[in-house]
Order: C-alpha cells, then structure tokens, then sequence
C-alpha cells in the first residue's frame, strides 16, 4: 500500500475516534447533563471530525496536486540539452523518466532488488530495459544513463516529498484532533462551528463549477499557446487549406472546417426548426389533451436517444438510402451519379436535424405556452383565425425566445461530435455540394488526438486551438441565447 | 358617411354563404393546421423508421450460427511425450490443434455422406478463428480427457454466419477470400443435416471484444462493465458536489455578482459541448495527473463534470419547489437554517432529486464523444476486471465507445454487432428512464 492511502486511512481513523472521544468528552465535562451543554453533543463529535480531517486532507490534496509539478520542474532543468534528439522532445524524455522510476519503484515492491541495489544500477552492468520488463514495466527504448540518473533523482525527490508530506499533514491532523478534543466543553458553540464548516464546505462545491470552466479555458489556452508558437497564427485563422502531416509542414487552417461545420450545422436547422416549430405550434395551440400526452413525450424520446446511435443511423441507414436515390448512376433512383459515399453533408445535416427536432420543439413549446392568453383571446375576438392569430399575434411575441432556442439548437449542432464524426466524412473543403463528404471541427479534434499523439507537434496540439474556438464560438452563441431568453421571460411574468 | 348611402353593395354577403376571401382564409387555416401534423407526423415516422432499424439490423447479434461436432484429442498430437505433463501441453499453440478440428469436419461429412471436393483446411474455414482456442482452452482445464472424443459446439465464421442470416449471399462473395461458393455447399448440407444451426448468442451479452478478424466472437459484456465502473464514479460524485452545490446556492448564497457569475457559469457549462469536456479530461486527468489512459476513473471523472450542471439545474428546481412555510415552521420551532434545510428541505426534495440524478446517468451513459479522447478505444477490451480497483484503474471500453469501435471496423458483421450493443444501451436507457418516471409519479408532491 501506498503512503498516501495509508495517511488517509491513518487520518480518518484519527476523525473517527475524535469523534467519539469529543461527544464522551462534551457529555462528562457537563457532567452528564446534556442540558448544560449549548449543542447537541453529535454536533462536538462532528466539530472534532471535522477539524481532525478536513485541514489534513485538503493540504494533501494540494500537496498531491503540486508536487509532481515541482518535481518534475526540477528534474526536467538537470536534463542536458543533448538528450533531446531529432525527432524526440523534452516531453517524451520526461516520460521515459517517469516510466524508468516508476518502474524501479515497482522493482523495489515486489522484492526483485533492494532500495540500495537500485540506488547503484548503472546502465554499463545491468539491462535495465529488461530489468524493468521483468516487473512488468514497458520502455519504449535502450535506457540512456542520463536517463537513469534523471530517473533516480526523480524517484529520490518523490521521496523526499513524501516524507515532507507525512511530517506536515500528520502534525496537522493530530493538531486538529487535539485542539478539537479539548475544545469540547458546555460552553463551547460547536453547533455554530461545525454549520460554518458545513457552509464553507457547500460554497467550494458550488465553485467546483467555476472551477471547471477555469480548468476548460486554461487548459486549451496553455497549449493553444504552445501551437501557435509552432504554428503561425494567421495561417490558422486565414489559411486556406487543412493538410495535416505528421512530418511536419502541415497547412492547419480552421476556415474550411469552419465552412464545414457551419454548412452541416445549417443544414440541420433547416430540417429541425420548421419541424420543430410547427410540432410545438401545433401541440400547444391545436392539439387535445390526448394527442398532447400522446405525441410530446414520443417526440422527446428523439432527444434522449444517444448521440452514437444517431451516427450509426447515419452511417448505416441514411447514407446508402440517399446514396440510392442520387448515386449510383443507371442503377439508382434518380439515375444519376451525384454521391459515391455514404458519408455527405447532406447525411450529416439530416440525421442531426432529426436529432435536434425534440430540441427545437420543446424549447419553442415552453416559449408559445408563456405567451399570455388574452393576446389570443384578443385577436380571436376581433375575428381572427387561429392560424391568423398564431402568425400575427402569438408568434410575433414569442420570435425572441424562439430565436433564443434556435440559437441554442444552433450551438448544440455545432458541438456535435458522434454524428458527424460517423457521417460526414473526413476531407476538408470548400464546396457548395451537400452531397460530398466534408469535415468540420469536431471531428478533426477527435482525429487529431486519437491514436499516436505527440504533445510536441503543431498536427495534435492543433486540436487544442480547434476545441479552443469550438468553446469561445458554442459559449458565445449560447450567453445571447440564454440573454434574449431571459429578457423575454421577464416581460410576462 | 354619404358615400356609404349612395354606392349600393356590389356584392351581398350572407351568413349562409361563403364569400372567396371567408373561404381562402379558410383554406389557410387548413393548410397550417396540416403543416402542424405534418411535423409531428415526420418526427413520429423518423421515430419509428429508427426504432425498426435498430431493432431489424440488431437482432442478428443476438442469434449466432454454431456448429456441433465431435472432436477426438489424438494424444499423439497434444501430448506426444504421453506423459500428460501440462508445461508440455501448453507448448502447443492453436496451429497444433487446427488438424484435430480438420479430422473431426471430415469425418462429420463422411459420416453424413456429404460430398464435396474442399481440402480439409478449406473446410475448416467455415469455422470460427476461435474454434482452435477453444479446444485448446478444454483441453489445458481437462488434461486428462486428451485422447477421447468429446462433443463441442463452435461458433461459425462470420461470412457462414452472415449466409444464414440472409447478409452474405453467393452473389456478394464474388471477390470475397474468407468464403468460397464450394464452402456455401458444405454449409447448406451440414445445415440440412442439422448440425449446424442457428440460436441465441449468450455470449454477446456476456462476451468480450475480440479481434478484427472474428466478429462472431465479440460481446458487450466487458464494456458494460467499464459502464458499470464509470457510472458508479458519476454517482459517488456527481451527486454529493451536486446536491452540495445546489443547497447553497438556492438556500443559502446572498445575491450578489459572484453568485450571478456562478449560476450564468452553470447554465453555461449545461450548453459546452461534451467533447470540450474530453479535452479537459485528457490535458488535465492524463497529461497533467498522469492517470491512466483509457481508465473508467477517467472516464468517470470526466462524465460527472459533464452531468454536474444538469444535476444541479434539476436538483435547485426540486429545493424550490419546497414551500417557504415548511422552512419558516422549521425556524419557527428553534432549528438553525443549516438544520432546516438539512432536516426538513432536502428529505422533502429528495424525490426529485433523485429523479434528476437518474437522468443525468442516463445522459452520462450514452456520451460518446469525451470517451474517444482519454483513449477508451481503439483496443480490445478483453479482460473482465476481477476488483473494484482494477475496474477502475485499468483499461477499458464502454458501452457507447464499444459501439463506435465496431462501426469503425467496416465490415458488416460488426455492424450488427454495433445495432445490436444499441439495443442493449437503449433497453439500460429505458429501464433508466422508467424508474425515474416511476419515482416522480410515486413520490411527487403537489404543495
């Protein structure tokens, strides 16, 4: 067992019986009338617990969280220049260290070699690659000696800072107990402590939130960084072409997977926003109860069904039908041979214009519903028909929610991967022709950091720019739509 | 005013009678009512045009064409030192065992008086890749049956299994290596003479990936359980942080810029693409913490940042539907508001908090996209993790990732395996789905 998990069991056992020993301690110093006591003496037990284990946790998690980073800064500046080769990098020998340490560590676990004999491997006497594979531990190359040393020092610094870990979090944690313990006498106001502590506790997990978007941005910032100090920045929001290759000299443009994105993305909304907006203006303005009941929760259905599923349906079913109808040549329907894949924009478009119906058509049913009703009554009574009352009256007052929700509809397409990563196809172009396969952002990221990904080269730390611009252009659509939303609401309410 | 007197009325208008405008006005109003219908009708048909595809094109996975034959184990081939000695034994690849299966279909046909002019290694080509492991498998556990002749039942290669489901016919083969029309023959005869048949396939549900060249042997099970794990850690923490974070936000939080910026964050983080949250996941969970690729940890943690926003939207708007009078009684009779909402809110919200939860699983399960970045494909899940700390630590797939592995794969045999994990995804989906539904209606209340 690790050190780590042994101090957390360690700690909490200690909160376990500070517990205990608090409440024995508040009931006795009260002289065993709880009357006397100003809380509850759960509240003493649980003031103890908490301050035994809360402080020591949170520092180990930081504690965790840093020390690779420092340690691997310090081990990364006594790497010579020279290991890092033609075609290699300073990130692929930080792992080989990593992987050379971890490996004696496990070395040293199961017995093979002692914590000494390790200390004095030298690369001239043992193989170490092969040492290693005996335990288990893949590495990918012969083990160069700075390499090992790097890896000693590596492993000798993680020691280090495990032991500066258990001396300070140990104290910590027996401090808190002790303090806690001692701190549980009638008068003590343990109620009001351990509320606070339960506050503090309920506001870091409502700034895990934030905390997760600063994570999102800083994340894609760093390395889009990184890319565009590989990369020229103009050439990827102005360059023409996307031609990535893996040795190097890539043309990495965004505009034709822009193009891409944006032509699948419209031809999505073109299915899914008449047919949502005429499924919601029939089912809350025409249709009974009973029709409503019936079809609104199987219109729904559309939306929960996964992603994944859709691709396949594109793939698989909607493809080859529309390859049958405009491909083929003499053989399909229309006779003529405008498609030769199953993969278009047109299939794409489709599938996920069915995908965002339900979207469209709850959203906008929410929207018409809120619309007050003495509006309708009001053209009615002036002898309007429903139809007429519906385009002059209801919709005109609903058109900003509904632009709203189509913007929203219109940020779901964007983002979305399955779909067109099953159905659109993989060459990137500017063409008119919906019936050719073209790719858009999603997919790219996807195809850029699957399989062999060197964090070193502009062709994957590319993907970070694209998920960069994915973000800034999904969050930009979608703050104006929630705005009009929101500001729309508020004139009914 | 005059001019009214003097013009007489071109036309007169009657209530009987429609005038051309009453009726063109009506006539609009017919036709929009019908576009109405049309939408509803185009969705429900694209509805059901999906549920027919997904239901015709996976039920095939579910059937699976095996063949019944009897195999001697010549001990002169496993064990030739006769010593039983199972190092021996095993140094014996499935290439040694290939010539037993060969024997035991020769002999089948002429014990059936089947004609036919294959070579015996042709022949073994209707067979599955894995027939010859399986044998072997039998024969490590049971050394001592070596020398007998036992009874198996192999599963068929995918192209005999494709001709019996009506994929693969003797037209498509034209080019194909894997299937001869000859072999076609051997398969028909031994089909007529009832040893090889058709029937349900446990082992998809059970089962394990298997390699590109053996469709018929891959099964969902192993990605169902790299499901299982990433659910779980969605549950442990999705739901505490959730719940944590929705309380003090509709109890507690004061209004002011940071609690704006907060809940504009929420609703905002509820509309980022998935795959924005598989980045995270791998420059954050991989490269930076350096856990493992392709762990259902990861996997895990990654999903509960994507559901976190719907948990908490769903979760503040079951702690509102809470009236203020049960929080007033609750301060009223002495509680702390720390108390009030711990004692009486939340036990009253729970229902639908509940509820919420299960459907942010439900959204969880079916992602895809964030999964194909931290690496759960592009192997072979094929080890069932035997502990929890394994399940979560070391490699695997997941349902939805499984099923994009075999929809990458082109061949068509895969591709009923696709559908047919589909239907297992959607029946979890359902049942997910349901109890939800069953938990709203039985515990909602109407204050």
């Amino acid at each position: 067992m690790s050190t780590t998990s042994l101090l957390v069991i360690a700690i909490l056992i200690l909160a376990t019986l500070g517990y205990f020993l608090a409440s024995k301690r508040a009931i006795s110093t009260a002289g065993g009338d709880r009357r006397k006591l100003h809380s509850l003496p759960v509240y003493y037990g649980s003031n103890a617990a908490m301050f035994t284990a809360i402080p020591a946790l949170g520092v180990l998690l930081i504690w965790l969280l840093a020390q690779p980073m420092l340690v691997e800064q310090n081990v990364l500046s006594t790497i010579p220049d020279k290991l890092i080769t033609e075609g290699s990098s300073i990130g692929l020998v930080m792992s080989d260290v990593r992987r050379v340490a971890d490996g004696l560590e496990v070395v040293v676990s199961t017995g093979t070699l002692s914590q000494n004999e390790t200390l004095k491997l030298d690369t001239e006497q043992t193989d170490i690659r092969a040492l290693l594979a005996g335990v288990g531990a893949v590495v990918g190359s012969d083990v160069l000696p700075e390499v090992l040393e790097a890896a000693q020092n590596y492993r000798a610094q993680t020691k280090t800072g495990q032991l500066w870990m258990v001396l300070i979090i140990a104290p910590l944690a027996l401090i808190g107990f002790a303090l806690s313990v001692l701190a549980a006498k009638p008068t003590f106001r343990a109620r009001n402590t351990v509320e606070r502590g339960i506050l503090a506790l309920l506001v870091f997990a409502a700034s895990l939130a934030i905390l997760t978007t600063i994570g999102i941005v800083f994340s894609m910032l760093f390395e889009s960084i990184n890319f565009f100090k590989l990369h020229s920045w103009t050439d990827f929001f102005f360059g023409g072409s996307w031609a990535p290759n893996f040795r190097g000299d890539s043309d990495l443009s965004i505009l034709p997977l822009l193009w891409g994105t944006i032509y699948i993305s419209i031809t999505a909304l073109i299915v899914a926003v008449p047919v949502g907006l005429f499924a919601a203006i029939y089912l809350s303005e025409y249709a009974g109860p009973r029709v409503r009941a019936f079809a609104k929760p199987l219109l729904e259905i559309l939306a929960g069904i996964p992603t994944i599923v859709y691709g396949l349906f594109a793939l698989l079913t909607v493809g080859p039908a529309l390859v049958r109808v405009f491909g083929r040549g003499e053989e399909g329907l229309l006779g003529v041979e405008w498609m030769s894949g199953a993969t278009a924009v047109l299939t794409a478009g489709l599938v996920m214009g069915i995908m965002l119906i339900p979207f469209v058509s709850s959203l906008s049913d929410d929207i018409i519903n809120a619309v007050p009703q003495s509006l309708r009554d009001g053209s009615l009574g002036l002898g309007a028909t429903p139809s007429e009352t519906i385009r002059q009256v209801v919709l005109p007052a609903a058109l900003p929610g509904i632009v709203g929700a189509v913007l929203l509809a219109a940020s779901r397409a964007i983002g979305e991967t399955m779909i067109v990563v099953l159905g659109a196809g993989a060459i990137a172009k500017f063409s008119a022709n919906p019936l050719e396969a073209m790719t858009t952002i999603t997919t790219r990221i996807v195809s850029q950091l699957t399989g062999d990904t060197d964090f070193a080269s502009p062709e994957t730390l590319v993907a970070f720019a694209l998920g960069l611009t994915l973000f800034v252009l999904t969050l930009g659509l979608n703050v104006i739509a929630l705005y009009i939303v929101r500001k729309y609401r508020e004139q009914y309410d | 005013m005059t001019d009214a007197i003097q013009k007489p009325e071109k036309k007169k208008s009657s209530l009987l009678q429609l005038d051309a405008r009453t009726r063109t006005r009506n006539a609009a109003e017919k036709r929009f009512k019908a576009y109405g219908m049309i939408a509803i009708a185009f969705g429900l048909l694209m509805l059901s045009i999906l549920v027919f595809n997904i239901v015709t094109r996976g039920a095939g996975a579910y059937q699976q064409t095996f063949v019944a034959l009897e195999v001697e184990l010549l001990a002169g081939k496993l064990d030739k030192k006769g010593n039983r000695d199972l190092d021996d034994i095993k140094k014996i690849s499935t290439f040694g065992y290939t010539p037993l299966l060969s024997n035991a279909l020769e002999a089948k046909i002429i014990e059936l008086g089947i004609e036919t002019d294959l070579k015996a290694k042709k022949m073994v080509g209707i067979l599955s890749k894995s027939a010859a492991a399986q044998v072997r498998d039998y024969v490590l556990n049971n050394p001592n049956k070596i020398g007998e002749t036992i009874g198996f039942e192999f599963l068929a290669s995918s192209r005999v299994d494709g001709y019996l489901k009506g994929r693969v016919s003797r037209d498509s083969i034209g080019n194909d290596k894997n299937i001869s029309p000859a072999q076609l023959d051997l398969v028909d005869a031994l089909k007529a003479e009832g040893c090889l048949a058709k029937r349900f396939n446990m082992s998809f549900i059970t089962g394990s990936d298997a390699s590109d060249a053996r469709p018929e042997a891959a099964g969902m099970g192993t990605s169902m359980i790299g499901s299982f794990f990433m659910m779980l850690v969605v549950l442990v923490l999705a739901l505490p942080i959730g719940v944590a974070a929705s309380i003090y936000l509709e109890e507690f939080a004061p209004k002011n810029w940071i609690t704006d910026i907060i809940e504009v964050n929420i609703s905002n983080l509820a509309a980022v693409p998935s795959i924005v949250f598989g980045i995270l996941g791998l420059a954050v969970f991989i490269n930076y913490m350096h856990l493992p690729n392709s762990a259902p940890l990861v996997g895990g943690l990654v999903l509960t940042l994507m559901t976190l926003p719907t948990i908490i939207i769903s979760t503040r708007a079951s702690l509102k539907a809470v009236p203020p009078s049960i929080r007033d009684a609750a301060l009223g009779v002495g509680a702390s508001k720390m108390q009030s909402v711990f004692h009486h809110v939340l036990p009253l919200a729970a229902p639908g908090i509940l509820t919420g939860t299960i459907i942010g699983l439900a959204q969880a399960l079916g992602e895809t996209a964030p999964l194909l970045l931290i690496g759960m494909v592009g192997f072979i899940a094929s080890n069932p993790p035997d502990s929890i700390a394994t399940g979560l630590l070391s490699p695997n797939s997941a349902m939805p990732a499984q099923i994009y592995e075999w929809a990458k794969r082109a061949d068509p045999a895969f591709y009923e395996r696709a559908w047919g994990g589909i239907i297992i995804l959607l029946v979890f989906l359902v049942t997910i789905n349901t109890i939800a539904v069953i938990l709203r209606r039985r515990f909602e209340r109407r204050w």
